[in-house]
């Protein structure tokens, strides 16, 4: 066991985990608390394809995976101002979309198939010193941005009209928050793959909506969930050899279905 | 509005506003002007376009002919928004949102002029007197969903008071709240435009309760919108903050 920890990729994938799982449900509180939850999805979706098309040209996938990232981003937003009332419409389409051009660019270069799947189910252990640097980057720009306008972010997630009429600068922090996470989402997916990769956005504040009584206390409780399930997670699947990504999900629903059990126990 | 004279100074006033939704014409040549001190209640059924008005008021819309001023500068030059406190519908908040009452009271301060600025203790001693004044200060590190109705509507009203507004805008106070809480709302809002330099606009549908209070004269129209007003000549409170006791 310990060989495995002492490993330079174990240690590689232990700090990208850890520092996604500062991000991921930083941005998710914001994303979740206004309804936004699939956005994390769709745009690894898009992030996939990005990578794909990274893979045919023979650039930098990671890269592609950001372009394309805030590429659906941006038209996530325009969509939204499209169908006002239907938020969740320009989601689907944008959705449909990265996976239509996903599977185009897959068919189109058969031979990088495998190294795409990296990308799909997250390949912690193949973490590389640049895709290190990329999520670093990232993890730093998220974090300086929260600590300069957190209490902005808190205001805008909990009654925007009031936060306009505070005059806040509304549709820049909106931008903002969605250029964001389309950096974390692409950010993390070679770590926890595009198809779970929401689950670190959503899952981790989903158990803190469960126990916090302010907003400070569910965004460091969500981060605490996350890195608890990083660092158990690929611990357990350092040892018995299973896919790591994949058992962080796991363990943080496990946590979630405990704290759902424990609330109603102590309740009932 | 005519009928008041005008010892005070403008502090909205609407020139020809036309405003539509995608060709449907919702107000058209509105005129209207809100004086200092006045307590105006805007009344209309459900489609009549209440919130539309208030958004426009806020500038969260934009009319599509007229001009908009709060304090005598157009809205769209208008920076001092510390001088209007905004309480929204009841109903307009998700009600498993982690938030505490301070928080949310604090949250009133966040505002242009704090942009990049912590809070500091002087504004932390305020939010605290809003919460006192509203008699909430028990239930500070409450869970903004776990109050009652007449409670949440008090946490709102702090946080619109806590900066200390001029101009205080209200929308549809009153849905969801018993009969008993209401009174006391209003007790509390009468209070407030008697004794305070405070102007109100309260948009509502419930016309009972409204001319109960500002007459049964509307003093002006805007579309199916009517406007009942009434003015303040009462001596100002002297204590600069909320703290004296407003429920008392």
């Amino acid at each position: 066991m310990l060989d495995i920890i002492s490993s330079e990729f174990f240690q590689r994938a232990l700090i990208g985990g850890l520092l996604i799982g500062v991000t991921g449900p930083l941005m998710g509180m914001f994303l979740v608390l206004r309804r936004l939850s699939m956005i994390g999805d769709t745009l690894a979706h898009v992030t996939i394809a990005g990578v794909a098309l990274g893979f045919l040209l023979g650039v930098y996938p990671l890269a592609m995976g950001i372009v394309f990232a805030l590429l659906g981003a941006v038209a996530i937003e325009k969509l939204r101002k499209a169908y006002k009332t239907y938020a969740e419409l320009s989601i689907a389409v944008i959705m449909s979309g990265g996976v239509a051009l996903a599977s185009l660019f897959f068919t189109l270069g058969m031979s990088f198939n495998a190294n795409v799947t990296n990308y799909l189910f997250g390949s912690i252990y193949t973490l590389n010193s640049t895709d290190l640097t990329v999520v670093g980057v990232v993890t730093a720009i998220v974090i300086i941005f929260m600590l300069i306008f957190f209490k902005e972010m808190f205001m805008l997630t909990f009654d925007e009209d009031a936060a306009a009429v505070n005059g806040l600068p509304v549709r820049w922090l909106n931008l903002a928050v969605t250029v964001l996470t389309a950096l974390v989402i692409s950010a993390a997916i070679k770590i926890v793959g595009a198809l779970l990769v929401s689950a670190l956005l959503t899952i981790p504040v989903a158990t803190s909506l469960l126990v916090a009584r302010g907003f400070k206390q569910a965004v460091i409780t969500s981060v605490l969930v996350a890195e608890f399930a990083v660092v158990a997670g690929l611990l357990t699947a350092g040892i018995w050899n299973l896919a790591p990504g994949a058992t962080i999900v796991l363990l943080l629903i496990a946590v979630l279905i405990l704290t759902l059990v424990i609330r109603r126990g102590v309740k009932v | 509005m005519n009928t008041i004279d005008t010892c005070h100074e403008q502090v909205i006033s609407l020139e020809h506003v036309g405003f539509g939704y995608e060709g449907q014409q919702v107000f058209q040549d509105v005129n209207f002007t809100v004086y200092e001190r006045d307590f105006v209640g805007v009344i209309g059924t459900n489609g009549a376009g209440k919130t539309t008005l208030l958004r426009l008021l806020v500038g969260l819309l934009r009319p599509s002919s007229g001009e908009v001023k709060l304090f005598g500068t157009p809205i769209q030059r208008f920076k001092e928004w510390e001088r209007i406190g905004y309480v929204p519908q009841k109903n307009s908040f998700n009600p498993l949102f982690p938030a505490t009452v301070m928080e949310v009271v604090q949250s009133g301060m966040y505002n242009r002029s704090r942009l990049f600025r912590r809070l500091t203790k002087e504004d932390i001693n305020q939010s605290k007197d809003a919460l006192r004044a509203m008699r909430i200060e028990d239930l500070a590190h409450k869970r903004i969903g776990q109050l009652s109705g007449g409670q949440q509507q008090r946490v709102f009203l702090a946080r619109a008071m806590v900066n200390k507004p001029e101009l205080l805008i209200l929308d549809e106070p009153t849905v969801g709240i018993d009969a008993q809480t209401q009174k006391e709302f209003f007790n509390l809002l009468q209070h407030l435009h008697e004794h305070h330099h405070m102007t109100f606009i309260m948009v509502s549908h419930d016309l009972d309760l409204v001319n109960s209070w500002l007459g049964s004269d509307p003093k002006g129209t805007c579309g199916k919108l009517n406007f009942y007003v009434k003015h303040s000549h009462n001596v100002e409170c002297v204590e600069p903050d909320l703290t004296h006791g407003v429920l008392s």
